[in-house]
């Protein structure tokens, strides 16, 4: 059977299971239909976490940015998990206690005030609609490379997909579809990482593999990658490319966008006690560190094949170089999506890949081998835990398997916030402030439009991405960073932060992220209109966009406790709130919703 | 009302000595003293380089359940759990 034949097999075979257990679930109990999470018990319900959490920046992406950032790439292995910590410690229990579900909801109740739910629903929108960015990439890369097709096309047909999938709706409540999503998708991304782990070390685990010594007898793998780094002019593997600073902002961007991230946050707002919201957290870490271990090895072990197939011996014997007449298929299909592109520079019908920004080496590589420039003109990143196993000339099925996997976390987490979306639009901004009396049929009619515009913008914005999509979530963690966390934090640790700080707080730190990222990505993502190149030299004291999130929250902190403590305090019965949510005791049913 | 201030000050205590940890083995030992942790070795990896891509979400996951149990032991002890 052919690769394109298979792989159709098994995505649908996948999208049966989720339809099949949606649907028996539905049939057992439909009250429990919208209660995701009550009465399951926490190691599902961090199961079906993961799955929600786990998106095509986890799956497609990530790896790829390891593999060609090596140690710098740590910020999203580091960002992404440890924001769970602070979910667990600061927000995820006293949320749980405060009892209703949607973020705007509490932050509106506790700054007694519909602007801060307005401000709050804003924010919200804001940061999920540059998340669905960054899925629609991953779902534009997969789909563009499995039917064979440029990724404008495999973008198109993602979004279609990304509809009906959203629109079917409850699916995405149902705990079990996710159990299931989570199932496919790390038994789809452990699978290759095993393979390729025992076929470069020979031990099985990757997590050890990537510590281990070459079953080739050549020492270290990650020696070895730091001498083929250094050797094609690029720096180490395990060296520091970007500044400290800016590594050390993004990770704590990344890692409080986390922990103020909606459709994360109201998982937590569902589980039977307050005691559960802290272990389900713990729980929802171990099925995402399982994955989160493994990228690691597969974004160097991949990046180790990639350049063994085009560079396959010593740098400068040209009979090393792949001749490009005899490029593998998998090459050959990835030209067609336009996401790898090749130049012969030098006329020689080989390809050389090596850093030609590295003037040096670059000087060196032209005087003593001929070689006129690098001649991989696009590896798009995102197509490399994709390619990987193709790379790495696995068997048909596990290629099959892995685009099923990527299709499951980018389906799954685009159906979470587009669902997260159109219940701020519906539920929060319709029948919560302007119109109270909304009748259940036009709040769902409202909650579709809502939906399918947020589709439209994310697919067209999809099209010409600001980054990879790892990047592109990057940026969305950012706002939420700080937007949404300082304003929930304040909220349950501070007794003094009243209405207009908080307000005047979200409003600062959004705003000054927003200008910051468009500054350098152009308004509203739209190439071509930002006011600066988007290089390091531009960047305020080196800080780049990705990282600025940090920056926002500790100026949304400073600016909600200065207007705070100049306006009216906090009234009483809203003090004794924030001392009533601070205690477990008390607290009601899990809300249904 | 007074336990609950009790319990409140616990809690805090609890979480600052949780959050040193978890910075100081993400910012720490994979951020700002990489280069010196990274003339140690583990096998094949440099200790640094290990603690960022693997050893801080480890400790993550160690983490947030050490603090689970440590609450609910002090729930009881404050006696403000739930039922």
């Amino acid at each position: 059977m052919s690769l394109k034949a298979l792989t159709f097999l098994v995505v649908g075979a996948t999208f049966a299971l989720y339809i099949y257990i949606a649907i028996r679930a539905r049939a057992r109990s439909t009250s429990e239909f919208y209660v995701a999470g009550t009465g399951v018990h926490p190691v599902l319900n961090g199961m079906a976490t993961g799955a929600d959490w786990m998106s095509a920046a986890s799956f497609i992406s990530m790896a790829g940015l390891i593999s060609f950032k090596g140690y710098d790439a740590s910020v999203y292995l580091m960002g992404w998990t440890g924001g769970y910590v602070l979910l667990a410690m600061l927000l995820a229990p006293y949320l749980r206690k405060y009892g209703k579900y949607t973020v705007p909801e509490f932050i509106g109740d506790r700054y007694y005030s519909k602007a801060a739910r307005l401000v709050a629903i804003l924010c919200l929108v804001v940061a999920s609609l540059t998340y669905v960015i960054g899925q629609m990439k991953g779902i534009g890369v997969a789909f563009s490379r499995f039917m064979e097709v440029h990724y404008a096309v495999g973008l198109i047909a993602g979004m279609a997909i990304v509809f009906i999938y959203a629109v079917l709706g409850g699916m995405k409540g149902i705990t079990y579809t996710q159990i299931a999503q989570y199932c496919v998708l790390i038994f789809a991304y452990t699978v290759p990482a095993i393979f390729i782990s025992l076929h470069l070390t020979g031990n099985p685990i990757p997590q050890l593999g990537l510590g281990s010594t070459m079953a080739n007898g050549s020492g270290y793998l990650l020696d070895k990658l730091d001498l083929i780094c250094n050797d094609l002019g690029f720096a180490a593997y395990t060296a520091q490319k970007m500044s400290t600073l800016d590594i050390f902002l993004l990770t704590l961007s990344l890692m409080i966008g986390t922990a103020g991230l909606p459709h994360v946050i109201t998982r937590f707002f569902t589980v039977p006690k307050v005691k559960d919201a802290r272990s389900s957290a713990g729980w929802a870490l171990v099925f995402i560190a399982i994955l989160y271990t493994t990228a690691p090895a597969v974004g160097a072990m991949a990046y180790m094949n990639l350049i063994d197939t085009v560079q396959a011996g010593p740098v400068g014997v040209s009979t090393n170089n792949l001749e490009y007449s005899t490029r593998p298929d998998w090459f050959k299909k990835w030209e067609e999506t336009g996401l790898l592109k090749y130049e012969d520079k030098n006329g020689d019908g080989r390809i050389q890949y090596y850093n030609e920004k590295n003037k040096d080496f670059a000087a060196k590589a032209e005087a003593e081998y001929g070689w006129k420039g690098n001649e991989m003109i696009k590896i798009d990143n995102d197509i490399m835990v994709l390619a990987n196993p193709e790379i790495a000339g696995l068997p048909n099925w596990v290629i099959a398997l892995v685009a099923a996997g990527g299709i499951a976390a980018a389906l799954s987490t685009a159906a979470g916030l587009l669902l997260a979306i159109s219940s701020a639009v519906s539920h929060d901004l319709l029948k919560g402030v302007f119109t109270p009396n909304i009748d259940e049929k036009t709040e769902l009619l409202a909650s579709r439009f809502s939906m399918a515009g947020a589709i439209l913008v994310a697919g067209y914005l999809g099209l010409n991405p600001p980054g990879f999509a790892a990047q592109v979530v990057a940026l969305a963690f950012g706002l939420a960073a700080s937007s949404i966390f300082p304003a929930l934090m304040m909220g349950i640790f501070s007794r003094r932060v009243n209405n207009t700080g908080a307000i005047c707080g979200m409003l600062a730190g959004l705003g000054t992220t927003l200008v910051y990222i468009f500054w350098f990505k152009g308004w509203l993502f739209i190439k071509g209109t930002n006011m600066l190149p988007d290089t390091p030299d531009n960047w305020l004291w080196g800080v780049s966009p990705q990282s600025f999130g940090a920056i926002g929250a500790l100026i949304n902190f400073a600016v909600a406790l200065t207007v705070s403590s100049m306006t009216k305090p906090v009234p009483d019965h809203i003090r004794a709130m924030v001392e009533d949510i601070r205690i477990p005791a008390g607290a009601g049913k899990a809300q249904s919703h | 009302m007074r336990d609950g201030m009790k319990y409140w000050k616990a809690n805090l205590r609890l979480i600052i000595i949780c959050l040193v940890i978890w910075f100081v083995v993400s910012y720490g030992f994979g951020i700002l003293m990489v280069d010196k942790m990274n003339t140690i070795r583990l096998g094949g990896y440099k200790l640094g380089f290990w603690f960022a891509q693997q050893g801080s979400i480890y400790i993550f996951v160690a983490l947030i359940f050490f603090y689970a149990k440590k609450m609910s032991k002090l729930d009881r002890e404050h006696d403000v759990h739930e039922d």
